[in-house]
């Protein structure tokens, strides 16, 4: 799957438009899953609506394109996206998926609406089986159908969700913040269902979609950082993780609170200001304002992508610094 | 943090207890909870959803009655409060934080008014002179500039600056005894290393007790002097946060560690996906 070159603004009244994703090009491999990280109002969720073909007004897709298993689809400010791409090639596990079950109906009607609402020649009965199978092949109770979502605990409810959109075999889903609103053992819980569900080939690719770095490194095979509706940072986790180039991205992990001795004792920075108001982007690089090794260029112009498609860094000051080591190395 | 044993303690409770409906669906939310905490200490409180961490700070900060044991707030009996008058002397020591920072506010109010609202809870009347420079010494201590800040709705503040402007409502009325309940969890992890070194910087500066609730064991690693790991609404360990969080006595400890996930690795659980 490869995304290329998404914009999508939210009209905000009278004023300028909020640019929230500025041209953000990203491909996630068969099997892989793909990582975005960035702090609130960094844009990944709007992308998130908007490769999970989700988007709705205020939202407005200005462009791109989404090319996956070879079809391509053009986005314009409609989506023309055959009905049938949604739950079949793309799904969406959004945020607080566990308040999507219908409160008076039991788990099995839900399950039962949504395959039928995808293909009416289904008997109910067959769609219900369809799903205790695949509740089976995952290890979880298939009894979870016959109960209301009050009688399941928030990650229990989270997983059946997890599993009723997935029941049509997409090709990628995206999940968007899917355990934030879960305590540590729920959080891992759901990470393993995801992973079983890439393990028995029922979806192919993953988008995950978080602030939480320590999550992320532990799902994602590959991490892009967003800032301000653009790509700070693309790499392998390893890359991201050891190797951050970006002064955006160390800070990100400089802020990490892992429960290891090391952190105790050692005043952490954080990052000082807050992202910046979309309508009125700052010039040059978005995050200069809030960058401590901003330079004069960085105000006045786009930061240069340094790198491959698959590993680069948006940042002058990064290519000064590997500018200034291939002159050493050539003196050397 | 070393303490000498003779101090008094600032916070006691003893066998606190507090039971939610009757019969089969009785729940024990907080269920004979003791412990103690010295002036200037912070104690974090962790456990997972529905272990009866806030409901312990509802206890604790007097918005419901216990079913059965005692608060002692400086050796007195802080559940044994009832009039209006006790209750606002008590909570001019103790103040808290909340979870939500959207759902905390009233939106129609400015964050003057709402600064200037628990200022109410003085015994005395201050004059406007006096009320002003506390709302600005309390809003200055938490980062935001007052000037900026004091006529601005809470719609136009972020989340990192609408939860400063909630400790900074606790501020006003110094108080000695602060129960942050998950202050950071709505907060990205940038925002959240702030608001925890502004916890900090309030314990150093004002000998401030911190009771800090949260289900992060990395951030209570990071603040806290002492831990309590709550399960099912009963105490199942705590102790000095080293001790607990390197060699944890309780299974559940124990597990709660192990489902961190960490920069580097979920422990000895999953493995990180391999690399090509």
């Amino acid at each position: 799957m490869i995304a290329r070159n998404i914009r999508a603004y939210y009209a905000a009244g009278p004023g300028p438009e909020v640019k929230a994703v500025d041209g953000v090009s990203l491909s996630v491999d068969q099997g892989q899953v793909l990582g975005i990280a960035g702090e609130s109002g960094c844009g990944k969720s709007t992308f998130a609506a908007v490769v999970s073909l989700t988007a709705r007004p205020p939202l407005y897709i200005k462009g791109g394109e989404i090319t996956l298993d070879g079809q391509t689809v053009h986005l314009d400010k409609q989506i023309a996206v055959p009905e049938w791409w949604h739950g079949e090639m793309v799904a969406l596990l959004p945020q607080r998926a566990m308040n999507s079950l219908n409160p008076t109906a039991h788990v099995r009607d839900t399950v039962a609406d949504v395959v039928r609402a995808h293909d009416p020649t289904v008997s109910r009965d067959a769609a219900i089986e369809q799903a205790r199978v695949r509740l089976e092949q995952l290890s979880l109770p298939a009894s979870v159908l016959d109960t209301y979502p009050h009688q399941l605990s928030g990650g229990m409810r989270q997983r059946v969700v997890a599993v009723i959109s997935t029941l049509l075999n997409p090709k990628v889903l995206i999940a968007d913040e899917p355990t934030s609103a879960l305590d540590v053992s729920s959080q891992k819980e759901l990470v393993l269902l995801l992973q079983l569900l890439l393990e028995h080939e029922f979806i192919t690719r993953i988008i995950f979609i978080t602030h939480d770095l320590p999550l992320l490194s532990n799902i994602a095979d590959r991490i892009a950082i967003m800032y301000a509706g653009k790509l700070a940072e693309v790499g392998t986790t390893s890359q991201i993780v050891d190797q951050p180039e970006h002064p955006y991205t160390q800070a990100l992990i400089g802020s990490v609170l892992d429960p290891e001795p090391h952190v105790r004792g050692h005043q952490l920075e954080g990052i000082a200001g807050s992202p910046p108001d979309l309508r009125y982007p700052p010039s040059g690089c978005r995050f200069h304002p809030r960058c401590p090794y901003a330079m004069d260029i960085c105000s006045e112009k786009d930061p240069p992508q340094l790198g491959s498609e698959d590993r680069f860094a948006a940042c002058w000051w990064v290519s000064q610094q590997s500018a200034a080591q291939s002159v050493e190395g050539i003196q050397r | 943090m070393s303490r000498e044993v003779t101090q008094a303690p600032l916070l006691e409770t003893q066998h606190l207890t507090r039971w939610f409906g009757h019969g089969d669906s009785e729940v024990h939310a907080v269920n004979e909870i003791s412990f103690t905490m010295q002036p200037g200490e912070i104690l974090s409180v962790v456990g997972e959803s529905g272990s009866g961490k806030s409901t312990l700070a509802r206890l604790l900060l007097r918005l419901l009655e216990p079913t059965s044991g005692r608060v002692l707030f400086r050796g007195q009996e802080a559940t044994k409060l009832h009039r209006g008058r006790d209750l606002k002397a008590y909570w001019r020591d103790v103040q808290g934080v909340f979870q939500d920072p959207f759902a905390a506010f009233n939106q129609s109010y400015t964050i003057r008014r709402v600064l200037y609202k628990a200022l109410n809870l003085l015994d005395k009347q201050i004059s406007r002179q006096e009320r002003l420079e506390r709302t600005e010494a309390a809003l200055t201590e938490v980062g935001l500039d007052p000037k900026e800040s004091l006529d601005k709705w809470p719609h136009q503040l972020s989340g990192g600056q609408m939860q400063r402007v909630m400790i900074a409502r606790a501020l006003v009325l110094e108080p000695k005894l602060l129960i942050a309940d998950e202050p950071t969890s709505m907060l990205d992890a940038s925002l959240r290393v702030t608001v925890l070194n502004l916890l900090l910087d309030l314990r150093k500066r004002h000998s401030m007790s911190i009771l800090f609730i949260t289900h992060d064991l990395g951030q209570a690693y990071y603040v806290s002097d002492r831990i309590l790991v709550m399960y099912h609404g009963g105490v199942v360990e705590q102790g000095a946060v080293e001790d607990v969080l390197s060699s944890p006595q309780h299974e559940y400890t124990q597990h709660l560690l192990n489902d961190v996930p960490r920069l580097h690795g979920w422990g000895t659980v999953l493995a990180r996906p391999v690399e090509a």
